[in-house]
């Protein structure tokens, strides 16, 4: 039996050891934002907050995360109310067919919170361990430029 | 692919994790960035993990004698953003820098990436340029007869890394780290570690199964160094495999470019 907490919500499952926790976002809580793509750590579409710090969701089994507090894209905002990187990647146009994005996102959020990121070198290198498949890198570095400086200096992390 | 199925243990200390591996065919998981790719590949089927992330008391970074002990559990982001590590030892800073991604180094841990061994990864590289002890739960063993071959150690089943010893650095040693990868945060084509005091240390990583030392293009390196011919000897010292990644002589290629750019940086920062 396990417990964490998604998106502030608590929940409680037995599981078994391998179940990874991609799949228990996935298929347990039916969180299906997190999307799985490689299942070998290399692509970063499965990547989610754990105790504050971005892990790939596919290296993880659901059991090493008891008791933690897991945050996924369906965190970050609404349709309606969108955060403002998602927001971002809207006006810069930073998605195509969508499927990296909430890797894209878990791992920009990681990045605002942790780095300066004053260069786009800094960003692409930041980016560099998620795979975008229609190549749309451009926009999706565009989009977390846009949000620098602002990300902190006017708490737009609602986290 | 999905893992197979194993049997999962959460120890909350060492002797009750040393009780769990012994005699079980058992591995240890801690960061698993190495080593659930590697389930999820079905390389391997192991009956039971044994999670030791949930043993306190391994997750530090010490003074010792003006060196540094390490906790096996220490998070390479924790080592990317040491102050102390970046004072004492700025050559495994810089190399640090090289390590995956923000969310692999967010989960992989010093202690794993040592025991796992990838022959092109930094950590054991910086370990044997750096001339680490390794505490264990058994004993002290010193790096250089650690690694037996490719992901191959010399712990035992049921003995667990736990303490990175890192002796100090002579004051004014110079250093330099080189890597070149595909992709920034990749596995190394190949990477060059040196040190440069009253002796110099040449590491490389990704051109043979273990990292290894260089000593004969170390003892060409003087105080008057030709650190081209350095160099030279470090490109003729090695004998990489082709890959899919680069052909051997790729490899030798970087040895000599990294070597060199390494030493040059090295001897300008050493007092």
């Amino acid at each position: 039996m396990i417990k964490v907490t998604v998106n502030g919500t608590a929940y409680e499952r037995e599981v078994e050891p391998r179940l990874l926790l991609a799949d228990f976002l996935r298929h347990e809580l039916g969180l299906t934002g997190t999307h799985v793509g490689c299942e070998q750590g290399v692509c970063g579409a499965c990547t989610v907050i754990l105790n504050g710090d971005s892990v790939r969701a596919c290296l993880c089994f659901a059991v090493q995360a008891d008791g933690a507090e897991i945050e996924t894209v369906e965190g970050l905002g609404t349709v309606e109310n969108l955060n403002p990187l998602q927001q971002a990647f809207q006006k810069h146009h930073a998605l195509q067919c969508g499927f990296c994005t909430p890797g894209m996102l878990m791992t920009g959020v990681d990045l605002l919170r942790k780095y300066p990121l004053a260069t786009d070198g800094e960003i692409r290198e930041g980016l560099s361990g998620n795979l975008c498949r229609c190549t749309g890198y451009e926009h999706i570095v565009q989009a977390i430029r846009s949000v620098v400086g602002d990300w902190n200096k006017h708490g737009m992390d609602s986290k | 692919m999905k893992p197979p199925a194993f049997e999962y243990l959460a120890p909350a200390s060492l002797d009750e994790a040393v009780a769990a591996l012994a005699g079980q065919d058992a591995k240890i998981l801690a960061g698993g960035q190495s080593l659930v790719p590697m389930l999820n590949f079905r390389l391997l089927a192991p009956p039971l993990l044994v999670d030791i992330t949930r043993i306190p008391g391994l997750d530090y970074i010490e003074d010792w004698d003006g060196g540094l002990r390490i906790g096996a559990l220490t998070r390479h982001y924790t080592l990317e953003t040491s102050p102390l590590v970046k004072a004492r030892f700025p050559v495994l800073h810089a190399a640090m820098a090289h390590v995956a991604h923000l969310a692999i180094r967010n989960r992989g841990t010093i202690g794993g990436s040592l025991c796992h061994g990838d022959p092109a990864a930094e950590l054991p590289g910086l370990a044997l340029l750096l001339d680490a002890h390794l505490k264990t739960t058994k004993r002290t063993i010193p790096v250089a007869e650690f690694y037996q071959g490719a992901l191959a150690t010399a712990l035992g089943e049921d003995e667990i890394l736990t303490e990175i010893m890192l002796p100090a650095l002579p004051t004014g040693t110079g250093w330099g780290f080189e890597e070149f990868a595909r992709r920034a945060g990749d596995f190394a084509l190949t990477a060059v570690g040196v040190t440069v005091g009253a002796e110099a240390r040449i590491v490389v990583i990704g051109a043979h199964e273990t990292p290894m030392r260089l000593p004969a293009a170390e003892a060409l390196f003087t105080d008057r160094a030709d650190i081209a011919a350095v160099a030279e000897a470090a490109r003729d010292e090695v004998t990489p495999n082709s890959d899919l990644h680069a052909s051997a002589d790729y490899r030798r290629h970087l040895v000599e470019v990294l070597t060199r750019r390494a030493l040059t940086a090295a001897w300008e920062r050493a007092a």
